[in-house]
């Protein structure tokens, strides 16, 4: 559990930098949307990794602290998924305007040689 | 009476945000009905922390709820707190001031430039009000984010392939920076189980070794965040494009962005960071300082060699974001009162530039500009013609924008009598202060260091405002004197006018702020206070 989570953080950040240097702004916003999710599943992480442990109590059940997980941490993916989710859209508009006012998808709005 | 004051720190950010909201159905076509609801709603705010300040001034106890509000009424390390304290309410009426400058500056033209205006303006400045009052870590990202979605919309403002342009690297930029932020909350809330800052500042000096680790590498990692939005060395390289391409009310609101990065630095490294905690104490102080020294030098060799003046300002947002971070790097504890008075200043300095700038251009075509420096590069060839120019008179526009430009040169490079002066003799003041008998302090290569830099950075200002001047001002006018509507002028001048006060006004204004600098180096009391503060309505 632990290996497979940090493997996927590992590469799903390793990836999302790798875009975000590169020149096209199409790669730039897949390169921040991986960083957002790696971003998502490493503040899930922080709040200990736990199998078969619900966040809320349930109905009538008893408040053990070792039968549940941590719920702050997922109310706080919680948010940062819908504010990553709200930046990701504007970044596509800002892309799309640029493509419209520049004719290229270059980030610096000119082709530059060797591309 | 008493019922209606304990709800004022929730004002700032809640007056905003409704304003926003309700300005966006309203018909673009009324625009100036929309800037005058925007105008009363910030006029509001600025009262509201206007009061806020004077009743912080006396004290702790002159605040309602001393200072703390519990959203929600859920007592501090569980709820999310605001608190009022001097530097927010400091940082409040800056930014409410700020925001009512620019806001009567676009009314004459520059809010027809595109949509919805207005309720961005409100929107960031619920957003930095927010983030200056909020006590709670991820309450920091949230208001962070909507101050910085409120810029993204607000820096492409007008439109225009450039502003796209430098919009789209700004966006990028500050989208890493955020999700380099979530790390670091994340990390910090992994290792201590808080994200209320009283609560993370009495739980950091009893922390285990690993866990300690985990904290710093959190805070190194937040900090990160917090110097790209302040335009720290390394990190800046986007400020002065994004900044000399936006509109000019919505560049002088930006000044005070900078100053939010700092802000944030200021108060988590001396609460968390201070005397008080332990092995960690003063951590990270050695990055802010060779930064902010970097910051400096990279700021005034581009104020040197900016042609433009929106670019020359963009630098001199870097210098004075450079003096405050290698101020708090020095980690002398007489200094954060002078820092503070620099912040105030150079910020509303820097504002009214940005608002000149534009009226002063207005009149220039981009062919005069590159007339002027051919004729500095080849000397002037036409001598003749000016012999009949003699006795033309200086029209009254340009009088007085040249007599805001010359304040604003003398203010930026930090010349006497006014208040860029006092705020640099304050810092260095503090900076060579003796302390008490018996305590032998010696002044370090870092210390004569950061004195050369602020001395030449006012010298670097002072060269190019000077030639900027004269090119502008003491040239032959080329029959457009840029046509400027009072209430255009009116916030620039108010501007200038406050930091003139403040020159005059220094010793009251110095008072606050040596009281706000030793809240700050008295952690504990902030700590106290929030989590000890009672809930409304009994128990």
């Amino acid at each position: 559990m632990e290996l497979i989570l940090s493997a996927g953080i590992g590469t799903l950040t390793a990836s999302g930098v790798y875009l975000l240097l590169r020149p096209r702004t199409y790669q730039v916003v897949i390169g921040l949307s991986l960083l957002s999710y790696a971003v998502n599943l490493f503040i899930f992480g922080m709040g200990r990794l736990r199998v078969n442990a619900p966040p809320i109590l349930e109905p009538g059940g008893v408040g053990d602290l070792a039968r549940h997980t941590d719920p702050l941490a997922q109310a706080l993916v919680l948010t940062a998924i819908v504010i990553g989710f709200a930046m990701t859209a504007l970044f596509l508009v800002v892309l799309l305007a640029s493509r419209g006012f520049t004719g290229t998808d270059h980030v610096d709005g000119r082709e530059q040689r060797g591309d | 009476m008493t019922d209606w004051l304990q709800h004022l720190p929730v004002l700032p950010v809640i007056v905003p945000l409704a304003v926003a909201a309700a300005l966006i159905p309203v018909d673009e076509r009324e625009r100036t009905l929309k800037g005058s609801i925007s105008f009363l709603s910030t006029v509001a705010v600025f009262v509201v922390a206007m009061i806020l300040m004077r009743l912080s001034a006396a004290g702790e106890g002159a605040l309602p709820g001393a200072g703390v509000y519990q959203l929600g009424n859920w007592p501090a390390p569980f709820g999310i707190v605001l608190v009022v304290d001097r530097l927010s309410a400091l940082m409040l009426c800056l930014t409410s001031g700020l925001a009512l400058a620019a806001q009567v500056y676009s009314m004459a033209r520059w809010h027809t430039a595109g949509h919805h205006f207005h309720s961005l303006l409100q929107l960031l400045v619920a957003g930095i009000n927010g983030a200056v009052l909020t006590g709670d870590l991820f309450n920091l990202f949230v208001f962070f984010e909507m101050m910085l979605a409120a810029s993204y919309g607000l820096l492409l403002h007008g439109s225009g392939p450039l502003r796209v342009k430098a919009g789209l690297h700004y966006v990028a930029i500050n989208l890493a920076a955020s999700s380099l932020f979530l790390v670091g909350v994340s990390l910090i809330y992994g290792a201590t189980g808080t994200l209320n800052m009283a609560d993370l500042a009495t739980k950091l000096p009893a922390l285990a070794p690993e866990s300690r680790m985990l904290v710093e590498t959190g805070a190194a990692v937040l900090g990160i965040a917090f110097l790209v939005k302040s335009g720290m060395w390394p990190l800046s390289f986007w400020l002065p494009t994004a900044y000399a391409a936006t509109t000019p009310p919505v560049a002088a609101i930006f000044a005070v962005l900078t100053k939010v990065g700092i802000y944030v630095i200021i108060r988590l490294g001396l609460l968390v960071f201070g005397t008080a905690a332990g092995a960690s104490a003063g951590f990270g102080q050695s990055w802010l300082l060779a930064g902010g020294m970097a910051t400096i030098a990279f700021g005034a060799i581009g104020v040197l060699a900016s042609q433009a003046m929106g670019r020359l300002a963009g630098y001199s947002v870097l210098v004075s974001s450079g003096t405050l971070l290698a101020a708090i790097g020095l980690g002398h504890p007489e200094m954060i009162a002078g820092a503070l008075f620099y912040l105030v200043s150079s910020t509303l300095t820097i504002a009214a530039f940005f608002l000149l700038i534009e009226l002063v251009e207005r009149g220039r075509d981009a062919a005069a500009d590159v007339l002027a420096v051919t004729m500095e590069a080849f000397g002037d060839f036409d001598e003749n013609e000016e012999e009949e120019e003699v006795g033309v008179a200086i029209p009254g526009t340009m009088a007085v924008l040249g007599l805001c430009f010359l304040v604003c040169a003398v203010l930026l490079s930090g010349l006497p009598p006014l208040s860029g002066f006092i705020a640099k003799f304050t810092l260095l003041h503090g900076l060579f202060d003796v302390p008490a008998a018996g305590q032998a302090r010696t002044i370090s290569a870092a210390d004569w260091t950061y004195v050369a830099l602020i001395i030449l950075s006012g010298l670097a200002a002072m060269i190019a405002m000077n030639r900027i001047g004269i090119r502008t001002f003491w040239a032959s006018i080329e029959g457009t004197v840029p046509r400027v509507v009072v209430i255009e002028i009116t916030p620039v001048v108010v501007l200038l006018a406050a930091c003139i006060f403040l020159s005059f006004q220094a010793g009251p204004a110095m008072r606050y702020m040596q009281a706000t600098a030793d809240d700050l180096l008295n952690p504990g009391g902030y700590s106290d206070r929030v989590l000890t503060a009672p809930r409304a309505g009994g128990q």
